[in-house]
C-alpha cells in the first residue's frame, strides 16, 4: 500500500513536471482493495484491471522501474512504451490489462477465468486452479458488458471475481446520479452467485472478504460479486480539477485512509514499532526514487519499434510489389520504406 | 473425368466449368506449399494421369468449412468454438454440425447472446493460452462486438509491447442475401479494414474456404473469416490431403491479357458468369480474386496491371469507404504509370438492402453490369 501511495504521489510530480503526458488516473486512497485482493494471489493468478491500474500491476509484482519507464514512454517500460499509462500489461506476472474504455476488461477477464476452467477440464490439467480478478468502478456498473459477463461466469461457474471498486464517482457523475439502485452487491445473487459489500478502506476486512471469495473460485464453486466501498483521494485524473465533489466527504473519507489506519492498528496491536514503518516509508521512498531514475535514464523508443508489435506475425502487413512479403524488406522494419 | 477441371454447381443451380482457373491456382507459387498441392501440380502436367478422383472428394462450402475446423480441432487441443448456437443446434449454417457430440459443450461453447462479451472472452482466452474460433450469426451482429473487435483484438498485442497474441478466428456469413433484410445483408469488411492489427479474408470456394479456415487458426494474428450466405452449398472437389492456404495471397481464377478484374467472394461468381458473355464478344479477361481484403497482394494484383494496364473491381460492399475504394488508392500509388485507363469500381449501390426482390437485385452488381463496364475499360 506504501508503494502504491508514494508511487501515485511520484506519478503526479513527474506528470507536472512534464515527465508523462496523457490521461494518468491515480489510485490514492483506494490501496486497500487492490493489496487486500492482490497480495492473497499466486503467480499464475490473472489481475484485469481498468485506466486506473498501475497499483494493481505493482501489486501483482510488476516492478516499480518497469511501471515508471512506461508512464514516461521509453522501450523499458513493461510495454515497451506502446501502451502507456492506461494500458500495464505483464505476460510474467499474469497482469492482462489496462484498458482504456470500461467495461472492456471485463469479458477478457471472463476469458482467463473460461481458460482456467478449460485447462482443467479439456486439456485435463487437473491441478489448474488459477483465479481471475477483475477491477473496475461504480460508472462500469452500469455498462453491458458488466451485466453480460456476470451472467456468463455464472453460467459456467467461472473461477473469477469481480472486485467492484466504488469510490462513489465516475469522473464527476455521482453514482446516486447514475444508478436505479446504488447497491452494487444486490446485482450478483440476481446473476446466481454471492454478492458481497465491504469497507474497502479497511485493508484486513477487504482480505477477509477476498479470502473467501478467491477460495470460492479456486474450489470451482464459482463467480462472486464484491463491492469495496472506497474513495479516490485525488480527482479522476490529473487533468481534473475535482470541484464537484463535497469538501465534506472527501474529509470523511480521508478520515478512513487505509495507511493510517493500518498503522494504527500495527502499532496499537504491537506488531509493529513506528520505527518498523519509518524504515518502510524510506524502503518504498527509495524504490520510488530509484524507478524515475532508471526511467529517467532509459531510452526512448526509436523509429523502427513503430512497426514491430502490430502483428505477432509480420507476414500480416503483407506481399509488397515487388512479391517479397513487406517484413522482408529492412527499410519496412526501419520505418523508412513506403507503408 | 481426366484432367484438373472442376464442376462447380452454383447455389443458384447453374454449373460453371473453370478448368482452367483450378488448374491456374495450383500453379500458384504457394507460400506453404503442401504435398498436395505438389501432386495434384504434377498431375495437371503429366498427361494420362487419372488418379485425381482417388484423392479428392467433393462436399459443400459449409462442410469444407466444418472438416477444416473439425480437422484443427483434432490436432490441436487448443482450439475452441464459440458462438451462439454453435454447439447443439450445430450452426445456423451447419458449419459446427456434430463438433459438439464429439469434442464436447466447452470445446465446442455455446454463448449467451452478448456479442460483445463473449467476443471479449475469446480475446481473453486467446490471450491466456487457447485459439478460440468466435462465430458471430450473422457478420452484421458483429457489429455489437465492434468495441472488443478494434479496441483489444486488433490492439492489444502493440499496446502490451507484443507480450500477448491474440491467436483468435472470428468468422461468419456476411453478404447480401436472398431478400433477409437490411440489418441481416451487410458487408462489414469495408468498416474493419482500418483497424490495425487485424487480417481479413473472404472464402469463396470450397477448397479456399476449408484452406482458409486452417490457415486462419493456425495464424498467431487475429484473422477475420468472411464467409457468404448465398456460398455455402456450392459443391467442389477438394483434395483428401492436409493443405492449407494462403493468408495474404489472392488467387487466380482466371489469366487472361485484356482487362484485369479483382473481386472477392459472392462477385467471383458474377464475375465468371460475365466472363463467359465476354469471351463470346471476344475479350479476356484476368480475373482475380484477392482473398486476403487486408493486407492486399499487391504482388498478384502488380503482375496482372502490369500485364494488362486495365483494371476493373467488382465487389459486394458498398461504394463509400468500401474495399474497393481501398484498392483504388492503392493500386494508384503503386502501379499508376502502368495504367492505361481510370480505375473502374462497381460496388453495391449505399443504400441500406431493401427488402423487395427487385430493389434488391439492383442494390448489387449484376453480371450485365460487368459486361458492360469492360466494354467501356476496353475501348
Amino acid at each position: 500500500m506504501i508503494l502504491g501511495r508514494a508511487f501515485e504521489d511520484m506519478c503526479a510530480q513527474m506528470y507536472y513536471r512534464g515527465k508523462m503526458f496523457g490521461f494518468v488516473h491515480l489510485y490514492n486512497g483506494q490501496e486497500a482493495v487492490s493489496t487486500g485482493f492482490i497480495k492473497l494471489l499466486k503467480q499464475q493468478d490473472s489481475v484485469v484491471s481498468t485506466y486506473r491500474d498501475h497499483v494493481h500491476a505493482l501489486s501483482k509484482g510488476v516492478p516499480a522501474r518497469a511501471v515508471m519507464s512506461e508512464l514516461f514512454g521509453k522501450t523499458t517500460g513493461c510495454c515497451r512504451g506502446q501502451g502507456g499509462s492506461m494500458h500495464m500489461f505483464s505476460r510474467e506476472h499474469n497482469v492482462l490489462g489496462g484498458f482504456a474504455f470500461i467495461g472492456e476488461g471485463i469479458p477478457v477477464a471472463t476469458g482467463a477465468a473460461f481458460t482456467s476452467k478449460y485447462k482443467r477440464e479439456v486439456l485435463k490439467e487437473a491441478d489448474c486452479d488459477h483465479v481471475t480478478l477483475a477491477f473496475f468502478g461504480d460508472g462500469t456498473c452500469n455498462n453491458g458488458q458488466f451485466f453480460e459477463c456476470l451472467n456468463m461466469a455464472a453460467l459456467w461457474k467461472l473461477p473469477i471475481v469481480f472486485v467492484v471498486e466504488n469510490n462513489l464517482w465516475a469522473i464527476g457523475m455521482s453514482h446516486l446520479r447514475a444508478t436505479s439502485d446504488p447497491q452494487i452487491y444486490k446485482k450478483g445473487p440476481a446473476f446466481g452467485m454471492p454478492g458481497i459489500h465491504v469497507d474497502g478502506m479497511d485493508v484486513l476486512k477487504v482480505r477477509e472478504v477476498a479470502k473467501e471469495a478467491i477460495g470460492r473460485a479456486r474450489r470451482g464453486e464459482g463467480p462472486t460479486l464484491v463491492e469495496c466501498e472506497t474513495y479516490r483521494f485525488r480527482g479522476h485524473s490529473l487533468a481534473d480539477p475535482d470541484e464537484l465533489r463535497d469538501p465534506a466527504e472527501k474529509a470523511h473519507y480521508a478520515a478512513r485512509d487505509p495507511i493510517t489506519a493500518l498503522k494504527k492498528y500495527l502499532i496499537e496491536n504491537s506488531l509493529a514499532s513506528e520505527a518498523d514503518l519509518k524504515a518502510i516509508d524510506k524502503k518504498i521512498d527509495e524504490v520510488v526514487e530509484d524507478a524515475v531514475e532508471f526511467a529517467d535514464e532509459s531510452p526512448v523508443p526509436s523509429q523502427s519499434q513503430l512497426l514491430e508489435n502490430v502483428f505477432a506475425d509480420p507476414k500480416g502487413f503483407g506481399i509488397g510489389p515487388d512479391g517479397r512479403y513487406r517484413c522482408e524488406d529492412p527499410k519496412f522494419t526501419e520505418g523508412t520504406a513506403h507503408v | 473425368r481426366k484432367g484438373a477441371s472442376v464442376a462447380v454447381v452454383r447455389s443458384d443451380g447453374r454449373v460453371n466449368l473453370n478448368p482452367k482457373g483450378r488448374r491456374a491456382q495450383q500453379l500458384i507459387s504457394n507460400a506453404v506449399a503442401t504435398k498436395s498441392d505438389s501432386a495434384a501440380a504434377s498431375s495437371s502436367s503429366k498427361p494420362g494421369y487419372d488418379s485425381i478422383s482417388d484423392l479428392e472428394h467433393e462436399l459443400l462450402l459449409f462442410e469444407a468449412l466444418q472438416e477444416g475446423l473439425e480437422e484443427e480441432m483434432e490436432r490441436d487441443l487448443r482450439v475452441c468454438v464459440m458462438g451462439e448456437d454453435v454447439g447443439h443446434y450445430g450452426g445456423s449454417y451447419k458449419v459446427t454440425k456434430g463438433l459438439a457430440k464429439k469434442f464436447g459443450d466447452l470445446r465446442v461453447l455455446d454463448t449467451p447472446i452478448a456479442e460483445n462479451s463473449f467476443t471479449g472472452m475469446g480475446i481473453g482466452a486467446a490471450m491466456t493460452g487457447l485459439r478460440p474460433v468466435v462465430e458471430g450469426m450473422n457478420m452484421g451482429f458483429l457489429l455489437l462486438a465492434f468495441n472488443q473487435i478494434s479496441n483489444n483484438c486488433g490492439m492489444l498485442h502493440y499496446t502490451s509491447g507484443g507480450q500477448f497474441t491474440i491467436p483468435i478466428v472470428i468468422r461468419g456469413p456476411g453478404g447480401v442475401g436472398r431478400q433477409l433484410g437490411a440489418e441481416h445483408s451487410q458487408r462489414l469488411e469495408s468498416y474493419f479494414q482500418s483497424i490495425p492489427g487485424i487480417q481479413m479474408v473472404a472464402c469463396s470456394t470450397p477448397y479456399n474456404a476449408k484452406g482458409l479456415m486452417k490457415a486462419a487458426i493456425r495464424s498467431e494474428n487475429p484473422v477475420i473469416l468472411f464467409e457468404h450466405v448465398l456460398l455455402y452449398n456450392l459443391k467442389e472437389r477438394i483434395p483428401d490431403e492436409d493443405y492449407i492456404c494462403n493468408l495474404e495471397q489472392a488467387e487466380m481464377v482466371r489469366p487472361g491479357e485484356h482487362v484485369t478484374i479483382l473481386t472477392y467472394s459472392r462477385m467471383r461468381y458474377h464475375v465468371m458468369q460475365a466472363a463467359k458473355t465476354l469471351v463470346n464478344k471476344g475479350y479476356d479477361p484476368e480475373v482475380i480474386d484477392i482473398r486476403s481484403l487486408k493486407p492486399f497482394d499487391l504482388y498478384t494484383i502488380g503482375n496482372s496491371v502490369k500485364k494488362t494496364h486495365r483494371v476493373l473491381i467488382v465487389e459486394e460492399c458498398m461504394r463509400t469507404g468500401g474495399i474497393g475504394a481501398s484498392l483504388i488508392a492503392a493500386i494508384t500509388e503503386n502501379f499508376n504509370d502502368y495504367l492505361d485507363a481510370p480505375i473502374m469500381c462497381l460496388s453495391s449501390q449505399d443504400v441500406p438492402t431493401p427488402y423487395a426482390g427487385t430493389l434488391e437485385e439492383v442494390t448489387v452488381v449484376q453480371p450485365a453490369q460487368i459486361v458492360t463496364a469492360v466494354e467501356q475499360l476496353c475501348q
